[in-house]
Parts: C-alpha cells; sequence; structure tokens
C-alpha cells in the first residue's frame, strides 16, 4: 500500500445522501476476480445521465470526492473502494460513513475523512461555483482546505489514530499481525476444547 | 461495574491489546464466498503465506450461482471464473468448501446455522454485511471488506476498535399475523439507515425472547440496514434446543460444558449500553417500504408519503428522488401498489419457517395473473426439507417458481433480476436502486406480505384474502 501524507486536487461535489455500496458500484461488476479494472463499474447508473456530476468536463480529472452523510453504507463489497480508487479518487469527505466502507478505505489506502455537514456544504458550494477547483486533504494535520478569501474553507476531519498512523506509513496490516503471532498462538492454546471446528466435516444424519 | 453481553464475547476474544491501538480478535468461525474472496486468495499467495486455521474456515458458493438447471455449467463465462476460482482457492488453500449442487450448498448465513457452527459467545465474519445474522446466537458477528478477509485468512485474527454498546428492548408480545420483519423495518424507520452507526447493538424484551431462532435471524440479519456493526441476542432454552443435535455442535460432556459456558452470556444487570431505543410490540403492524433505503417504511395501512412532511433536508430530498426512482405519487395507499413479482428467499427470510408462512398462506390458492412468484429456498438442506413436506408442490400448484438454493433476486448478480422499471415485494433486506436488477423497484416486505402481495397482485396482508375455494 502506497504512503498517504496529503494530497490536492480537484474536488468532485456529490450532492446525495445515503450514497450506499450498491449505487457505488452495482453488484453486476463485481464479478472480477483482480483487484482493478473496477472503475467502469463506478457509480454506473448514474453515469448514464450526461449531467450526471461526474461526467461534466469541468471535474475532468477529479481525486477528491465530496459526498453526503451516510456515504457507503450497505453492502460490504471493497470494489467500492477499489472502483473509486480504480477511477482516480484518493479521498472521500463526507460526514458520515458507512463502517464497514471506512475499514475498507483504511485497508486500501483510500482516505475517508469525516467532516462536518456545514464544511461539506461550503465545499460543495465552493467546487459548484468553481469547478476544477482544488482541494487539499492533509493527514499529517488532519485538515481539509480549499479556495481562498472569504470562500475559503480550512477545517479539521476526523480519521482514528491508527487507521491515520498505518495511512501515514502506508503498512501492510497483515504483515503487521503476523508480528504479534506468539499472541495469537498463545490464544489458541487456551481456547476451550469445545469451540467448534469446520474440520473434520461432520455432516447431518 | 457489569458487563453487557458484546462486552463479555468481546472480552473473550482479545489476543493483544495495547494503549491506542484497536484490539487484536481472535475470530472462531470465518465464512468465504465466492464474490469477496479471490482477491483475498491471491493477496496470500503473493506473499506465500497459508491459511492460518482451516479447520475454522468455511466456504460455499451462493452469491453469484444459478438457481435452475444447476447441474449445468454455469452460463455467464464470468460468473463461472469466479465460482472456478473460489473452487481452485480452496482447493490449495485446504478450505472446506460446499459447492453448487452439495446438500450442504446454500447462502453463507443460511449454512453455518444449520450445520451447528455458529454457537453462542463466538466471533464469527464474513465478507458479506449480512454476517449480523449470527449474532442470534449469542455470538459477535459481522461483515469484513476483501483486505480483511485476507488478514482472517492469514492471521485467524481482525484488529479492530472497541465499539459502543445499544440496546434495543421490545416490550410486550407482536400481534397475531406480525412477524420479526415488520418488527425491523420498523425499527429501521424510526431510527433511520444510520442510526446504528458505531454500536453493537443488544435486542431484549419478552418480544424477542419469545421468538424462535428464524425470526431472531431476521432482526440480526437486518442490523446492518441501519448502520450497526452488529446485532445479537442473549443465548437462551431457544437457542440451545436448536443447536442440539446439528453436525456441528458440541456433544456429551462438551455439550453440557458448552452450555454451561453459553448461559453466563448475559448482560448483567447493572450493566451499562451507551445508548438504549425501546419499542412496544404491540404498535407494530405489517410494514413496507415505499423508497429505496431500508428507513424508507410506513404502515402498509398507511399511503407513500410527501417528501415535504420529512423535516430533515436531507431527507426530503431523498424522498423526493427515491418517489421518482419507484415511480410512486405521494398520498397512493400502500395497498393500492402493484407488482410485478414477488421474491421469497435471501438470507432475512429464506429459512424453512418463512416458506412455510408462505406456503400456509397460498396453499389452495393462486398467485395473480399479472404477477409471478420465485420461491428460491436459502440452502440445499431447506430445499430438501421443504419438498419432503411437501411445500414445493404448494407452491407450484399456486403457479409460483421452485428454485435451487442461493442468493438469487435478493442482489440479482446471476440471472434472477428484474426488468428495467418492473416492481417487486420481496422477502430480502436492501432496496436500493438497482438491487435486484437495473432499474427494478423493490418494496421489501415480510414473507405474509408477500406471500399476500402475490395471490391478489397488489401489497396486501393475510387479513385482506377472501377464503381459499379449497384447501
Ligand atoms: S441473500 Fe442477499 S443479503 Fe443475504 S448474503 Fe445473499 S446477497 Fe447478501
Amino acid at each position: 500500500m502506497d504512503a498517504f501524507t496529503t494530497h490536492t486536487g480537484i474536488a468532485v461535489p456529490l450532492r446525495r445522501s445515503n450514497v450506499d455500496t450498491d449505487q457505488i458500484i452495482p453488484s453486476e461488476y463485481l464479478k472480477r476476480v483482480t483487484r482493478s479494472g473496477f472503475e467502469d463499474g463506478l457509480f454506473a447508473a448514474w453515469r448514464r445521465d450526461p449531467d450526471f456530476v461526474l461526467n461534466l468536463p469541468g471535474y475532468a480529472g477529479a481525486s477528491v470526492l465530496v459526498a453526503g452523510p451516510d456515504f457507503g453504507t450497505g453492502s460490504s463489497r471493497e470494489h467500492a473502494v477499489w472502483a473509486l480508487q480504480n477511477y482516480g479518487f484518493r479521498a472521500v469527505v463526507a460526514p458520515r460513513f458507512g463502517d464497514i466502507f471506512r475499514a475498507n478505505s483504511g485497508k486500501s489506502g483510500l482516505l475517508a475523512a469525516q467532516v462536518d455537514e456545514k464544511v461539506v456544504q461550503a465545499l460543495w458550494d465552493l467546487v459548484e461555483s468553481d469547478p476544477g477547483a482544488d482541494v487539499t486533504v492533509d493527514l499529517l494535520e488532519r485538515t481539509v482546505s480549499a479556495g481562498t478569501g472569504i470562500e475559503a474553507v480550512h477545517d479539521s476531519f476526523d480519521i482514528d489514530d491508527y487507521t491515520r498512523w498505518r495511512l501515514l506509513q502506508g503498512l501492510d496490516d497483515v504483515a503487521v499481525t503476523l508480528g504479534h503471532a506468539d499472541h495469537i498462538t498463545a490464544y489458541e492454546s487456551r481456547r476451550p476444547a469445545w469451540k467448534p471446528a469446520t474440520l473434520p466435516v461432520r455432516v447431518a444424519d | 461495574m457489569g458487563r453487557t453481553l458484546a462486552e463479555k464475547v468481546w472480552d473473550e476474544h482479545v489476543v493483544r491489546s495495547a494503549e491506542d491501538e484497536p484490539d487484536l480478535l481472535f475470530i472462531d468461525l470465518h465464512l468465504v464466498h465466492e464474490v469477496t474472496s479471490p482477491q483475498a486468495f491471491d493477496g496470500l499467495r503473493q506473499a506465500s503465506r497459508p491459511v492460518r486455521r482451516p479447520d475454522l474456515t468455511i466456504a460455499t458458493e451462493d452469491h453469484n450461482i444459478p438457481t435452475v438447471d444447476v447441474d449445468q455449467p454455469i452460463a455467464d463465462p464470468v460468473s463461472r471464473t469466479q465460482v472456478e476460482t473460489l473452487r481452485r482457492n480452496c482447493e490449495e488453500f485446504g478450505v472446506r468448501l460446499h459447492p453448487l449442487g452439495d446438500v450442504d450448498q446454500g447462502i453463507v448465513h443460511i449454512i453455518g446455522p444449520q450445520l451447528g457452527l455458529t454457537q453462542p459467545g463466538m466471533t464469527v465474519v464474513c465478507g458479506d454485511s449480512h454476517t449480523s445474522t449470527h449474532g442470534a446466537f449469542g455470538a459477535l458477528a459481522f461483515g469484513i471488506g476483501t483486505s480483511e478477509v485476507e488478514h482472517v485468512l492469514a492471521t485467524q485474527t481482525l484488529t479492530q476498535a472497541r465499539p459502543r454498546t445499544m440496546a434495543v428492548t421490545v416490550e410486550g408480545d407482536l400481534p397475531a399475523g406480525v412477524s420479526a420483519k415488520d418488527l425491523v423495518l420498523t425499527l429501521i424507520a424510526q431510527v433511520g439507515t444510520g442510526g446504528g452507526q458505531g454500536y453493537v447493538v443488544e435486542y431484549r424484551g419478552e418480544a424477542i425472547r419469545s421468538m424462535s431462532m428464524e425470526a431472531r435471524m431476521t432482526i440480526c440479519n437486518m442490523s446492518i440496514e441501519w448502520g450497526a456493526k452488529a446485532g445479537l441476542i442473549a443465548p437462551d432454552e431457544t437457542t440451545f434446543a436448536y443447536l442440539q443435535g446439528r453436525p456441528h455442535a458440541p456433544q456429551d460432556q462438551d455439550w453440557d460444558a458448552a452450555v454451561r459456558h453459553w448461559r453466563s452470556l448475559i448482560t448483567d444487570d447493572d450493566a451499562q449500553f451507551d445508548h438504549e431505543v425501546v419499542l412496544h410490540a404491540q404498535d407494530v403492524a405489517p410494514f413496507v417500504t415505499w423508497g429505496t433505503n431500508p428507513g424508507q417504511g410506513v404502515p402498509l395501512s398507511s399511503s407513500v408519503p410527501f417528501p415535504e412532511d420529512f423535516a430533515d433536508a436531507n431527507e426530503r430530498v431523498s424522498a423526493t428522488r427515491a418517489l421518482e426512482y419507484m415511480d410512486l405519487q405521494a398520498g397512493t395507499p400502500m395497498r393500492d401498489i402493484g407488482v410485478d413479482t414477488v421474491f421469497v428467499g435471501s438470507c432475512t427470510n429464506g429459512r424453512i419457517e418463512d416458506l412455510r408462512t408462505v406456503a400456509d398462506i397460498v396453499r389452495g390458492r393462486r398467485v395473480a395473473d399479472s404477477t409471478r412468484m420465485l420461491v428460491v429456498p436459502g440452502s440445499a438442506r431447506v430445499r430438501l426439507e421443504a419438498e419432503a413436506e411437501g411445500l414445493d408442490v404448494v407452491f407450484k400448484d399456486a403457479g409460483a417458481e421452485w428454485r435451487g438454493a442461493g442468493c438469487s433476486m435478493c442482489l440479482g448478480m446471476n440471472p434472477d433480476t428484474l426488468a428495467v422499471g418492473e416492481r417487486c415485494a420481496s422477502t430480502s433486506n436492501r432496496n436500493f436502486e438497482g438491487r435486484q436488477g437495473k432499474g427494478g423497484r423493490t418494496h421489501l416486505v415480510s414473507p405474509q406480505v408477500a406471500a399476500s402481495t402475490a395471490v391478489l397482485g397488489h401489497l396486501a396482508a393475510p387479513a385482506d384474502l377472501p377464503t381459499p375455494a379449497s384447501v
């Protein structure tokens, strides 16, 4: 995973709440066995509409998504995160995220920055009046900023300390945990014997 | 101070804890399916890591597979590749697999309990958000993404921040003809789809205690639809009776030791929840959704709401959009809404009890001419059990289609999908735009409402049905 410190890029205003992962990527696109190529399925139903915000030329090459509350609810599909990343997004800014989506983002290196609802409003207003405007998401400082003068937005975002640390380091979670293998072995040796196992296979009479 | 059930289960699974770090939790059972696992196995292969505990891992094929001609090769080449990839991965890594055609194949959340693998006090995970279903046994069960699937395969653990706890207490008894599905849809409409965010929820109270395991699973299944990380119910005699004698339930002295431990898995009287919600079961009535998220629902006896009646601005916008997508007029009585398709199945309502409920209603009746009805058992065993009871004949006599086991039209990854504009009453758990097929419109309903709707061709409850001509 690539380390994430700070990122500046064009921001897209997605003025919708409750964008579930079925909207981010419909199930028909989930049949691939790779981790790439999911950009074609990103917001597939909405992208058929030429007026959908991602289709507007002003937001071409965008890498920051600014969405309404409850972004990424629903299905656990990590393909939603991959689709956003494959399309070119590095960060999503929203007032509230689905728990699994947020966890998946942290594991895959997409920054899910949780901000106050009024920050999202201000960012929407700013990038709608000035399409193509840059937004900076700074993980070191935990801030999101954009614009200048009276319209300028500068505020903090929430992200848990551990995810922030792993993103900053670009660390592989599995390797970190395997570093604690002795703890796992010790735990396994004290598990009760009656706990179920899938092997050997037992079948109904 | 006492601890909640969720905290007890959590504490029992902490492998390592350190200040300012999430806990490392041991995972007792990992369920795997074809859609969210290929990239995880790939990650293991690239790092030359084995599956740490194949004996705590089980795989099946459910999301992507057809429900007709299951003995034929899968027609869609991309789906076929995904299923074949799972088979190859399970073979290579030594993971137990119940493939299409196997008697223990089925929706992951149906086969775990059925095999007796889901037990009280366990941690259960799966690359699927409805893993919360297993919480019905007093297990801490939640959905994970593919990176986490890889993490569990490699380490049999997960790094997790301790969640907050919530109690949902359902007082009194549900009225006759009102089901667990109506209860949970009512709850979600009340608290909103984000209401449970960050919480592990314990469902308690009289109404929950008197429910069957199947009904409890329906409730816990829908926990994720209001944002909760997991939902669980303290184990009791109903739980033990369900488990006893199942293939992987403990036996003999082990059973006694297990039950002794399970009885301790209750929230202490002096434990504190971070949040509490109280519901009165007698107020619950048949409940259906009108919109495009599971919180957009009303009692069947009421009407499609007016967007301007919502206090919250986001909700107003979302309601307007939803009505447009659903092609509904505010003020229309819910009972006047005609449906093209009725889907009975899914990990919410695809168990034998659900099929019996539906069969009791359609027995001696006919599915309306304007409507098609699909009945999809949640597992191959549910299918066999239903056939042994003659339920398949009841469905077919009524004009419904009787299918093989799988997720089917719950998410429309296989050929069972709605056409553009088609309207469906579905016993599944999600009514998102396009969930059951591009442009399809979904109303979430209970099995009772699904069956009555199939007969009348519009949203309806059993009380709306005329007496059948013959039984
Ligand atoms: S039945 Fe539906 S909700 Fe359940 S696991 Fe399958 S796709 Fe997911």
